[in-house]
């Protein structure tokens, strides 16, 4: 792990000191959203491959599987996350690899949920996995990774759009992609919208199998050759696994996903509607993109009524899809519906048969590096944040406490892309206050954020002057503020008290890798103060 | 012209509930300390809620009231006792059923006011009457003190007192809906209706409240934040009931500056129930902050 007394510091673009190198790799400091060009000159290329006159790719077992292509220690594996809590594959995989004994591996998958933490956790204390290229980490993992005792190189934080380019770029060398498929054939057509394990769509892999050198698919529920829709195609897949389960079905979507009863919650929706709308954002044709959280839907909700009310229809909508997403396609509100995850069953079930709800490669939706993204085509994109400070850069890493804590999910890719990107958070939370001076972890630079929707009040960024014109021949309602970020700030804290600093260690745990590969942020070490449970509890020694 | 349209009740002895109370923007808040708040809790809410009172800044757009527990409880004298203070708009009285009941309290605020220093006279009171011998005093509580504003009429327990049932259509309780309504008019105050429990379903409000709005009401009380929006938008003149009332009161005008008795507006007679309809409208618009066109017409 990198000690911070050992690397040389650099101040990046939006004042945050990042190491010029680590471990011998030379490090971009983050420069503008737009301003980092890539490094290497083409993407990075996989293996070729040979299959003669093979016509069946199932192999028995999952360990004959990755005796085949050749696992070896040291290398890197790569997992989705498309079966979210109800996910079966990586424990398998893990556990299958720690029995044949291989060692030091890279774990890169594109994002990580609780079901998997304790495998993950075993395998980083046995040596099984020494890295994590990341994506993101949450829960118990990220406060191992926090504890910066076990890994022996900094994690890199990255977004999805940042993921896929590292993989492109062979930041990310993936020797062997696991892919869970809801349905396969002999020669690996694989599909996510059919079987007991159906979770709509499996585009995160899309990277995976297209760069990584070789792609094991595991399946329980072989189908009749050829299947369709063939996602992902029989070109790029090695093997083909069938095992009895990949995953829980009631964990893979949630069942039915309720919008917040919380009124200061309600609050803050309703006003990012009225304030999208008050600025010209709510209009024929717009595009669109809200998460699943609580804000998010409730936010979906509300925009439904003013749609319908003003007598439009929006173009598209994007992210995580639910039955409310569902709900305006059907009744003609929002013309088409673009998946990154399916995060409910209607969503799945929508996706088998009406032709205007597709999924997208994740390049396709954010990767900077890429020849064409969807989130550029944005106007509005509503997100949440751990944290956002007087410069408006938002942090959805770490928690206050300096702890790995949340996924970053698509978050500074959709807010680089978005016309009018709008963070909605709580004034506070319990006793930390949210609108802080200076971030814990920039992910998300102020630069991309426009618009702080808070209970107490809203505030636009002043780098934003069009939006702060428009506001002023606007009539606002008289329940919304519109106030500086500073104000909400001082609001804050006159409730809260002002932010504590995190105990920071003396080591790096992570590096937050800004969309286009450059290093906007740190994370260190968090040595406990107050609170033995402020950092990971190893809990086979207590 | 105070507007009341809406009335939120915040539990008084929910220290979550209490601070982003004024966030939504009802027109009257009542910190309650009555039947929100069990026996056990009575001492706890009545400490949180006078605190609240003194630290929480509870936003310009909102008139602050508790709702005590009747002085016939071991609790309504203490109410009184703490609740009282610089920032405190109001009180609600809960299940009057005599004139007495209204003079006490107006006895008790006066001398806690002179005690701590207060304005005179400043906190108004409001009555709720919620049995059957409430509703048929009204007439009297209604004229019982300078600084009662408003009646209310508490929907639940009234029914049960009546023998009914709570149903869509207010059976049971409309007829003292009316009573209430009345009392409050021939007294000059405002009346207040009961609140609408289900607050999921927004429909149902919407139907009950522009009802009451149709009877005469000029407000409800509501339990959930959600439901203020519903209730304000049934309160508020519509941009046409606005226009309408722009018109008449233009007519006045044309017809004082004229000299002439007779006010016509287009081939209508303007008479008095009219312009007092029209200068009602564009009071409560004006107090919403609602826009207020100026319409030019050929005299």
């Amino acid at each position: 792990m990198a000690d911070t007394g050992e690397v040389e510091w650099v101040e990046n673009q939006i004042g945050r000191l990042v190491p010029r190198s680590i471990n011998g790799e030379e490090l971009t400091p983050y420069c503008g959203p737009f301003n980092a060009v890539p490094r290497n000159d083409r993407k990075h290329g996989p293996r070729l491959g040979y299959i003669a006159d093979q016509t069946s790719e199932v192999i028995a077992t999952l360990g004959a599987a990755i005796e085949k292509v050749g696992l070896k220690d040291g290398m890197t594996i790569s997992f989705h996350h498309h079966f979210r809590n109800g996910d079966m594959v990586m424990n398998m995989v893990l556990h299958e690899i720690q029995k044949m004994g291989i060692r030091n591996l890279t774990l890169a998958p594109t994002s990580t949920f609780q079901c998997q933490e304790d495998m993950i956790i075993k395998c980083i204390k046995d040596g099984t996995i020494a890295h994590i290229e990341g994506g993101s980490a949450r829960g118990e993992f990220g406060r191992l990774v926090s504890s910066g005792k076990y890994l022996d190189k900094p994690m890199k934080i990255r977004s999805h759009g940042g993921r896929v380019r590292a993989v492109e770029a062979g930041d990310i060398k993936i020797d062997v992609a696991f892919v869970g498929a809801p349905s396969a054939d002999e020669l690996g057509n694989l599909n996510a919208i059919n079987g007991p394990s159906a979770c709509g769509t499996i585009n995160f892999a899309y990277v995976d199998v297209n760069f990584a050198d070789h792609v094991i698919a595991i399946t329980d529920n072989l189908v009749e050759y050829p299947n369709f829709p063939m996602s992902i195609s029989q070109e790029k897949v090695d093997y083909v696994v069938v095992v009895d389960k990949i995953g829980d079905p009631s964990k893979i979507a949630s069942g039915e996903l309720r919008v917040t009863n919380s009124p200061t919650r309600l609050k803050i929706a309703k006003d990012t509607v009225t304030i999208s709308d008050l600025l010209g954002y709510v209009k024929d044709g717009m595009n669109f993109q809200a998460g699943a959280g609580g804000i998010s839907l409730a936010f979906n909700e509300y925009l439904h009524k003013l749609i319908k009310k003003k007598g439009i229809t929006a173009g598209w909508a994007q992210g995580g899809t639910t039955k409310f997403l569902v709900d305006m396609l059907k009744d003609g509100t929002v013309k088409k519906l673009i998946t990154g995850q399916a995060f409910d069953m209607v969503a799945i079930e929508n996706m088998k048969n009406n032709p205007n709800h597709v999924d997208l490669p994740i390049g396709a939706y954010a990767n900077i590096h890429g020849k064409g993204c969807t989130v550029n085509k944005l106007d509005v994109v509503v997100l949440g944040a751990t944290e956002v400070d007087l410069d408006f850069n938002a942090n959805t890493a770490t928690m206050s406490t300096g702890i790995i804590a949340e996924p970053v999910g698509g978050h500074s890719d959709t807010a680089a892309g978005a016309s009018l990107t709008i963070v909605t958070v709580p004034l506070f939370r319990g006793r930390f206050p949210v609108v802080v001076k200076r971030c814990t972890t920039v992910v998300t630079p102020g630069e991309t954020v426009d618009v702080v929707v808070t209970e107490r009040g809203i505030a636009i960024n002043p780098r934003r002057m069009d939006l702060l014109e428009k506001l002023k021949h606007a009539k606002v309602p008289k329940e919304m503020r519109i106030c500086t970020i500073e104000e909400l700030n001082r609001m804050a804290t006159d409730i809260t008290g002002s932010k504590v600093e995190p105990n920071w260690g003396n080591k790096i745990v992570a590096l937050i890798e800004y969309r286009d590969g450059t290093i906007i942020d740190v994370v260190r070490d968090v040595v406990p103060k107050y609170y033995d449970d402020a950092v990971y509890v190893d809990k086979d020694r207590e | 012209m105070k507007l009341r349209r809406s009335r939120l009740y915040v539990p008084g002895n929910n220290p979550k509930m209490i601070p982003p109370a004024g966030l939504y923007c009802s027109d009257v808040i009542s910190l309650d300390l009555e039947d929100s708040v069990g026996p056990e809790f009575k001492v706890d809410a009545r400490m949180l809620v006078s605190e609240a009172l003194k630290v929480i800044d509870f936003g310009p757009c909102t008139e602050v009231t508790v709702r005590i527990n009747p002085l016939s409880t071991p609790w309504g004298k203490w109410d009184i006792e703490q609740v009282v203070c610089e920032k405190l708009s109001g009180i609600y009285i809960p299940k009057v059923e005599s004139v007495e009941d209204v003079i006490q309290v107006d006895e008790m605020v006066s001398r806690m006011e002179e005690r701590k220093g207060l304005e005179r006279g400043r906190i108004k009171l409001f009555a709720t009457m919620e049995t059957a011998k409430g509703i048929i005093n009204a007439p009297e509580i209604a004229r019982a003190s300078k600084r009662l504003e408003g009646i209310t009429i508490g929907g639940e327990d009234l029914t049960a007192d009546l023998g009914g049932e709570r149903s869509a259509d207010g059976l049971a309780i409309n007829t003292a809906r009316s009573l209430i309504l009345l009392a409050a008019r021939a007294a000059g105050i405002q009346a207040i209706d009961t609140v609408y429990s289900d607050f999921e379903d927004e429909e149902g409000l919407r139907r009950e409240t522009t009802m009451i709005k149709k009877m005469g009401f000029d407000g409800k009380a509501c339990i959930h934040p959600l439901q203020i929006e519903v209730i304000h938008e049934v309160f508020n003149p519509t941009q046409e009931e606005i226009r309408y009332a722009v018109r008449v009161t233009n007519a006045i005008e044309r017809a004082r500056k004229k000299g002439s008795g007779v006010i016509a507006l287009g081939k209508k007679m303007v008479d008095r129930p009219i312009a007092l309809k029209a200068e009602r409208i564009l009071a409560r618009a004006r107090a919403a902050e609602l826009s207020i066109p100026e319409i030019e017409e050929e005299g």
